[in-house]
């Protein structure tokens, strides 16, 4: 048996009524030694920023472990760490997570994924979420050996790799335009 | 913990959906998706670690007095108070148990307590439009709310939004996440409406509740009852051992 699914809506403008919380951004506290803060832009395609967004993101946490139950090599416990962020992007577009660099990843089969953090991005007009992926700029060999990043063109992976900065990383989202980020199919 | 990196996972597999089945992420009418759908093809992305878990969220972030959106202020709200409840399944018809269940809402002139809403219509004070659950352990859901408004908005001309609440749901698995709108049934302006035509025409009616009179609650509520169905997974997961057969 098959039941068809619930078909998505868009978030709208009024999203913070539903979706804001006060710890949102803080996969992480930011005192815990080895937080970083990963902030960015989300751009239209006039590249205008996109100021009534909402970015989320899950991972693994350093050790790349998920505290969950399906993950078959057991669920792994990282005190303090929640693996999830949600931030709306207000002044000027931007999100913010507070969260820690995760670390590699099986692929299952037999390989380690390149440290990652999967991101969905809401937004009124959007009509569904978008899904991308958060590489980072400084794991050149990890990423150099990571299936899914190497299945795309090479001219667009840059889109999925966040740049180093003073407390974290930078990583912005263009919807659509001549950099538009590498969107994903789940 | 490190993750073994030499051996094979068996990890659960969600289903793909066609994309015939979904609503596109853009849409000509809904004029605000010109500037911010992606143009290009998304990118299949297998279904690893990172996609098959998710954020198991609730504990301690919901209390029971969340799911009643008519007492969060001195004075009760205007408008038909109504009860919405159902269950969050997944596409195999499983129960998803104890999972965080977020809606709002406009009040019952239509009008969201939300500082970019200006239209002519009065903020209720007794009103926020926010509510929280968790689903109990048989996937099952409930709020009291009121009615929410229909209201105005500048896509087209005279253009309005049928009445709705928005959801938001994460499942167990990052693949499952769903935001999404339920809407009540037979609402004369859903022809009119971009979002709501939007929806592949075979499956809109499953953002519309049904009215339930059966939980009903005698002088004092109305009831709606929608359930919602979450990507489930492919029916066996399966791992091929060293000479590709099925284990």
């Amino acid at each position: 048996m098959s039941l068809p699914t619930t078909p998505s809506a868009t978030v709208g403008p009024y999203l913070s009524i539903g979706l804001a919380w006060a710890d949102g951004a803080y996969a992480v506290a930011p005192e815990t030694p080895g937080a970083i803060w990963i902030r960015g832009v989300v751009h239209d395609g006039n590249g205008e920023p996109v100021v009534d967004a909402m970015v989320e993101t899950w991972q693994a946490d350093p050790d790349g472990g998920f505290d969950h139950p399906d993950d078959p090599r057991g669920a792994s416990a990282y005190p303090g760490f929640r693996g999830f962020g949600r931030s709306q992007t207000v002044d000027g577009g931007q999100f913010e997570i507070c969260t820690l660099k995760p670390g590699r990843v099986p692929d299952g089969e037999g390989g380690l994924q390149a440290p990652h953090i999967d991101v969905s991005v809401f937004a009124r007009g959007l009509l569904d979420r978008v899904v991308t992926r958060i590489y980072f700029a400084d794991e050149a060999e990890a990423n150099a050996e990571d299936a899914v990043l190497r299945s795309l063109p090479e001219d667009r992976r840059p889109t999925l790799v966040a740049e180093r900065n003073d407390d974290g990383y930078r990583f912005d989202v263009h919807l659509q335009g001549d950099r538009e980020t590498v969107f994903f199919a789940v | 913990m490190t993750g073994t990196t030499t051996s094979r996972l068996v990890l659960p597999r969600y289903r793909r959906e066609d994309a015939a089945s979904r609503t596109p992420v853009g849409s000509p009418d809904y004029k605000s998706t010109r500037l911010r759908a992606p143009l290009r093809t998304p990118v299949d992305l297998p279904h690893r670690l990172t996609e098959v878990t998710g954020p198991l969220l609730g504990e301690g972030r919901v209390t029971a007095a969340d799911a009643d959106l008519t007492r969060q202020h001195d004075g009760e709200p205007q408008g038909q108070r109504i009860i919405v409840h159902g269950r969050v399944l997944d596409s195999d018809g499983k129960p998803v148990p104890h999972t965080l269940v977020e809606v709002w809402q406009a009040n019952a002139g239509g009008r969201y307590r939300h500082v970019v809403d200006n239209w002519p219509s009065p903020i209720d004070p007794n009103f926020t439009g926010l509510g929280r659950c968790l689903t109990d352990g048989e996937g099952r859901w409930e709020f009291t709310t009121i009615r929410p408004g229909a209201y105005p908005w500048g896509n087209h001309d005279n253009a309005w939004r049928p009445a709705h609440i928005h959801f938001s749901l994460f499942g167990r698995a990052f693949t499952q996440r769903l935001v999404t709108q339920m809407y009540f049934p037979d609402d004369p302006l859903f022809f009119q409406d971009p979002i709501f035509n939007s929806i592949p025409e075979d499956v809109r009616r499953l953002a519309i509740s049904r009215y339930d009179h059966e939980r009903t609650v005698p002088s004092w509520a109305l009831a709606f009852s929608w359930d919602i169905v979450l990507r489930g997974r492919d029916q066996t997961p399966f791992e091929t051992d060293d000479d590709g057969d099925v284990a």
